[in-house]
C-alpha cells in the first residue's frame, strides 16, 4: 500500500522539482547562445563571445560596483543591528517581545512595493536626495532579520553556563563577548553575512524606489528586462547574478549545517 | 588616554552594566529599535498618511490636508477597481496552483525522503528561492518566446494546434505565451512555489509518525488516515503558504510587466502612479488595499479554522 | 578564623517566586559544605548567589570578609565548577585550563605552565591539546576542576559536579574530591540532591527545602537527630508517626527502619506495635519488610533488618514490631 501510493507521490514530487531547476538550466544554455536577436531554441550554435564582450562593457562593471559597496554597507549594518537584537532576546522576556519579533520580519514579510514606496515617502517628505544612501537603508532595514535568524539560533544552542564560567573565572563582559561569545557565533555571523550579501545584491524591488538615478546590477537587468537592447550580455549577466547569489548561500549552508537558521529568510 | 586607564574605563562600563542587566538589555535594544521603529515603521506611517493626502489637480503638487477623497477616487473608478479585481483573480489562482504542486513536494520531504536525500530536497527547494528573482523572471522570458522552448516542445510534438488552441482562450490567452494572462499566471506560480512547499514541509514534519501509525493501527484506510489526520496538522502551513503566495502576488509589478497581456495590476499602479503620474497619495492609497485584501483573507482563514491545530 | 562564607537573611525573588527565602549561613574556611535538596529547593540559586551570578532581594552577602552582595562574578575570589562543566568548546583544554589566567594578562609561557600543573593534579597530562567533545565525562569533568582552581581561589564552587557520572564513576570522583579538598585546604561549597553523596563528604550540610534551611549539621547528627519530618525523610529514609499511635502526647516522631526489631506472630510489650506484614523485599545483605499497622489508622512502616532473620517472615503473616525508646526521634513541626 504505502510503496504502490508512494511511486505516484514520487512522481509528482519529481516533477515539482523538474518545474524549479528547469528554467535555471535554460538561462544557462542561453547565455552560449550564437543567436543575438530571439530568444530561439534550440540555439542555432554555441560561443562564448558573449562573455567578453559583457566584461568590455562600463555600464556593467559600473552597476557591478554600486551593487558590490550597497551589498557590503548594508551587510555591515544588519550585522551590527542583527546581532544586537539577538543578544537582546534570545534569553529575556519582557513585554513586548512578539512585537520585537514582528517589527523584525515585517520587511521581508510585507510586499517589497510597500516597503519601498513607504521608504520613498519618508525620503520625499525629509526631502532627501535618493542615491546610495537611501539604497544603504533600504537594504539593512530587511538584511536585519536575515542575521537575527541565524545569530539567534546560534546563541540558543550556545549554553549559556559558558558565559558564567567565563565571568566567573575573572572576565569582564567585553572580555566575555570577545574570547567566548564571538568565536561561538563567529560561523554564523559569517552565513548571516553572506546571505544578507545575496540578499541585497539581488534585491530590486526596494531599490526601484530608493536608488533615485544610481543603477544597481538589478536596476541595470530590470531595464533590460523592460526594454531589451543586448539579449546576449543580459543572458551572461543573468548567470553570473545567480552564480554571486547561489555561492554565498551554499557556502552559509556549509558553515551552519542546519536549514533552520536559514529558515525566515525569503525575500 | 594610556592602555591601562582605558582598560580600567571600560571594566567599571562592564562593572555598571552587570549590576544593571536591564539597562543593558536598553541599550543592546536601542539602535536595532531606532532603526526599525522609526525609519521603517515611520516609513509605513507615512506612507498610510499619504493615502488620506490628495494631489492639487492644478500645481500637481501634494497637498498635505486629511481628506479621504483618494480613496474615494481610487474606488469610484471602474478602472481601477477591475485592476484590483484582474490582480485579486490572479492571486488566487495562483495561490490554489502552489497549493496543489506544493503539497506532494512537501509531503514527500516529510514522510518519504531520508538523510542525504531530505538534505538534497530542502537544499533544492531553497535555491531557487534564494537565487536571483529577477534572473528567474527573465528566464521564462526566454521560456515563453514565441521562438521559445514551449514552441519549439509543442511543434516537435506536432501539438502545434494545442498550442494554439489555448493561446486562442478568450480573456486568458494572447498572440504568444508571452503576452498571456496564462504565461503570467505560469511565472508566478513558478516564482512564489517555494514559498508554498517549506511551510507545508514544516507543518508536516512536525505531525508525529506515531500519530499516522496510531491511524492506521485503529483501521483507518491510507485516504482516512489523510483526510482526518494529515490534513488537518497540515492546514497551518498550507495557511501560513498562502499567505505568501498570496500576498506576494498582490504586491508584485514586474512580473506583469515583464510577462502578460495590457491590463495594470495593482503593484504596477503604485510603482506608475508615483512614478510618471507623480501621485503618491494614490499610490499610497493603492499600496494599502492588498494589506486589506490580505487582513481579510487572514480574518477568513482564522474563522474557517485554519489555526486551530496550531 | 574568618569565615569563607556569610550569608545574612538573604532572599532572592524571581516574580513571585521565593527562589531563596531568607537564608542565613555560615561557611568555615576550609570546611567542605554542602547544599542539600530536592530539586527547586534553593540550593543551586544560593550557589549561585555566591558566585554572583544572581543578585540578592535582600540582605547581605560576605566573603571573605569583604561585602560582595553588589560585586559582578568576576571581582570575585571564587570559583565555579558547573553542572554541565561549561567548557569552552572552541578552545584546546590547556587554554580552557589557562583561561582564568588570560584574562587577566598573564603570558602565554607562565600560563601554560601553570595550566599544566594543574592538569597534572588532576591526571590529564598528555591531553592538553584535545577539544573537550574529544573527551570523556569523566575527563571533562576533571578539566572543569582544573579550570577552576587554576586561579588558586579560596572557595570552589560545586554545582552538581558529579550528576552526569555514571554510579562507578561518581564514587570514584567522590574520594578523589574529598582528597583534593583536604590537600588544597580550601573551602568547598558543593551543591547536590543526592544524599548519600552530602553524607559522605561533607563536614557540614544545610538541608534545603522550598528556599529555606531546614537544619545545619553535621552528617552524622542530620541523620541521627533529624530535626523535621522533611529532613528524616529525604536524609535516609524514615518512619514519621504521629505521637497518639505510640501512646504518647502529641507531636510527630521519626524512627530509623534499621532501629525496629521484626518478630512472627503477636507478641505484647510495651514499645511494641502488631501489624500485618505486606511484603518482604530481599536486598541482599540486608532484607526490607513493608508493613501496615492496624491501630487506629492505617499506617506503613519500613523495616530494615540484616539478612537470614526471615524465618517465619512472609507476606500477610501477623508481625511485632519493637524499638528502644532511645531511637524515636521527636520532630519539630513544620511543613513537609
Amino acid at each position: 500500500m504505502r510503496s504502490s501510493s508512494s511511486i505516484g507521490l514520487k512522481i509528482a514530487a519529481g516533477m515539482g522539482l523538474l518545474f524549479l531547476h528547469f528554467p535555471l538550466l535554460i538561462i544557462l544554455l542561453y547565455a552560449f547562445t550564437s543567436e543575438d536577436k530571439t530568444y530561439k531554441f534550440p540555439p542555432p550554435g554555441l560561443t562564448l563571445k558573449w562573455f567578453a564582450i559583457a566584461a568590455s562593457r562600463n555600464d556593467i562593471w559600473e552597476a557591478l560596483f554600486l551593487s558590490v559597496k550597497v551589498a557590503a554597507a548594508a551587510t555591515l549594518i544588519a550585522l551590527v543591528l542583527g546581532t544586537m537584537v539577538a543578544a537582546a532576546l534570545y534569553r529575556s522576556s519582557f513585554f513586548g517581545k512578539d512585537s520585537i519579533t514582528l517589527l523584525l520580519i515585517l520587511p521581508i514579510a510585507l510586499p517589497g512595493i510597500l516597503t519601498g514606496l513607504a521608504l520613498l515617502t519618508s525620503i520625499t517628505r525629509a526631502g532627501l536626495d535618493p542615491g546610495f544612501l537611501t539604497i544603504v537603508v533600504g537594504h539593512a532595514t530587511f538584511c536585519i532579520v536575515v542575521v537575527f535568524n541565524n545569530v539567534v539560533a546560534r546563541l540558543r544552542r550556545m549554553s549559556y553556563s559558558q558565559i558564567e564560567a567565563s565571568m566567573d573565572l575573572g572576565a569582564d563582559a567585553l572580555q566575555t563577548f570577545r574570547y567566548v561569545v564571538l568565536p561561538n557565533i563567529a560561523t554564523a555571523l559569517l552565513a548571516g553575512g553572506m546571505l544578507a550579501f545575496a540578499l541585497s545584491f539581488d534585491e530590486v524591488i526596494v531599490t526601484t524606489f530608493t536608488a533615485g538615478k544610481e543603477e544597481t546590477l538589478p536596476i541595470w537587468f530590470l531595464s533590460e528586462l523592460f526594454r531589451p537592447r543586448d539579449r546576449p550580455v543580459t543572458n551572461v549577466v543573468a548567470i553570473f547574478v545567480i552564480a554571486v547569489t547561489l555561492l554565498p548561500i551554499l557556502l552559509s549552508q556549509r558553515l551552519t549545517q542546519s536549514f533552520e537558521e536559514m529558515h525566515g529568510g525569503g525575500k | 588616554m594610556s592602555p591601562a586607564a582605558s582598560k580600567a574605563i571600560l571594566r567599571k562600563l562592564s562593572d555598571s552594566l552587570f549590576l544593571r542587566p536591564r539597562l543593558a538589555l536598553l541599550l543592546l535594544l536601542l539602535p536595532p529599535l531606532l532603526w526599525l521603529g522609526v525609519i521603517y515603521l515611520g516609513s509605513l506611517l507615512n506612507l498610510l498618511l499619504y493615502s488620506f493626502y490628495s494631489i492639487d489637480d492644478f500645481t500637481g503638487q501634494v497637498k498635505y490636508q486629511f481628506t479621504l477623497d483618494t480613496f474615494r477616487a481610487l474606488l469610484s473608478s471602474p478602472a481601477n477597481l477591475d485592476i484590483v479585481a484582474r490582480t485579486v483573480l490572479m492571486a488566487v489562482a495562483v495561490t490554489v496552483a502552489c497549493g496543489v504542486i506544493a503539497f506532494p513536494m512537501a509531503y514527500f520531504m516529510a514522510f518519504y525522503a531520508r538523510g542525504n536525500t531530505k538534505a538534497f530536497w530542502y537544499l533544492a527547494v531553497l535555491l531557487p528561492l534564494w537565487s536571483s528573482y529577477l534572473v528567474r523572471v527573465y528566464a521564462w522570458r526566454l521560456i515563453l518566446a514565441q521562438e521559445g522552448i514551449i514552441s519549439w516542445f509543442f511543434n516537435q510534438l506536432h501539438l502545434g494546434w494545442l498550442l494554439n488552441a489555448i493561446l486562442a482562450v478568450p480573456v486568458l490567452g494572447g498572440p504568444s505565451l508571452s503576452s498571456s494572462y496564462f504565461g503570467m499566471f505560469l511565472v508566478f506560480v513558478y516564482i512564489w512555489l517555494p514559498y508554498m512547499i517549506l511551510p507545508i514541509q514544516a507543518a508536516l514534519e512536525r505531525v508525529p509518525k506515531s500519530l499516522i501509525q496510531a491511524s492506521a493501527d485503529l483501521g483507518a484506510r491510507p485516504a482516512q488516515t489523510f483526510r482526518t489526520v494529515i490534513l488537518p496538522l497540515a492546514m497551518p502551513g498550507v495557511v501560513a503558504g498562502s499567505i505568501f503566495t498570496f500576498s506576494l502576488t498582490l504586491g508584485d509589478y514586474i512580473i506583469p510587466g515583464v510577462v502578460g497581456a495590457p491590463g495594470y495590476f495593482i503593484g504596477q499602479m503604485v510603482y506608475v502612479q508615483q512614478g510618471n503620474a507623480g501621485n503618491i497619495p494614490l499610490a499610497a492609497a493603492f499600496s494599502v488595499v492588498p494589506i486589506v485584501i490580505i487582513g481579510l483573507y487572514l480574518a477568513f482563514a482564522r474563522r474557517a479554522g485554519a489555526f486551530d491545530a496550531l | 578564623m574568618q569565615n569563607a562564607v556569610e550569608l545574612k537573611n538573604v532572599s532572592c525573588v524571581f516574580g513571585t517566586v521565593h527562589a531563596v527565602d531568607h537564608i542565613s549561613l555560615e561557611v568555615l574556611a576550609g570546611e567542605f559544605f554542602s547544599l542539600l535538596g530536592p530539586s527547586g529547593s534553593g540550593k543551586t540559586t544560593c550557589l549561585r548567589l555566591i558566585a554572583g551570578f544572581e543578585r540578592p532581594s535582600s540582605g547581605s552577602i560576605v566573603l571573605l570578609g569583604k561585602d560582595a552582595a553588589s560585586l559582578p562574578p568576576y571581582a570575585r575570589e571564587v570559583n565555579t565548577v558547573f553542572q554541565d562543566y561549561a567548557l569552552f568548546p572552541h578552545m584546546s583544554v590547556l587554554d580552557n585550563v589557562a583561561y582564568a589566567l588570560m584574562v587577566r594578562g598573564i603570558g602565554r609561557l607562565e600560563r601554560h605552565r601553570r595550566a599544566l600543573e594543574l592538569l597534572e593534579m588532576v591526571k590529564l597530562r598528555g591531553m592538553e591539546k584535545r577539544r573537550p567533545a574529544e573527551l570523556s565525562g569523566g575527563q571533562r569533568q576533571r578539566v572543569a576542576l582544573a579550570r577552576a582552581l587554576v586561579n588558586k581561589p579560596r572557595i570552589l564552587l560545586l554545582d552538581e559536579p558529579l550528576g552526569a557520572l555514571d554510579l562507578k564513576l561518581r564514587e570514584e570522583m567522590q574520594i578523589e574530591l574529598k582528597s583534593l579538598q583536604r590537600q588544597l585546604g580550601i573551602t568547598f561549597v558543593y551543591v547536590t540532591h543526592d544524599q548519600s553523596e552530602a553524607l559522605s563528604m561533607s563536614d557540614r550540610v544545610a538541608v534545603f527545602n522550598r528556599g529555606r534551611i531546614e537544619q545545619l549539621d553535621s552528617p552524622k547528627k542530620l541523620y541521627e537527630y533529624p530535626e523535621t519530618e522533611f529532613v528524616a525523610r529525604f536524609v535516609g529514609s524514615a518512619n514519621v508517626l504521629a505521637g497518639k499511635e505510640l501512646g504518647l502526647d502529641g507531636g510527630k516522631f521519626a524512627i530509623r527502619p534499621e532501629r525496629i526489631r521484626i518478630e512472627p506472630g503477636r507478641i505484647s510489650g510495651t514499645n511494641s506495635l502488631v501489624g500485618r506484614l505486606i511484603d518482604v523485599h530481599f536486598l541482599g545483605s540486608q532484607t526490607r519488610y513493608e508493613v501496615t499497622l492496624v491501630n487506629n489508622s492505617t499506617i506503613r512502616m519500613t523495616v530494615v533488618a540484616p539478612a537470614g532473620g526471615e524465618a517465619g517472615l512472609e507476606a500477610g503473616s501477623e508481625v511485632t514490631l519493637t524499638w528502644n525508646p532511645g531511637s524515636l526521634r521527636k520532630l519539630r513541626e513544620g511543613e513537609a
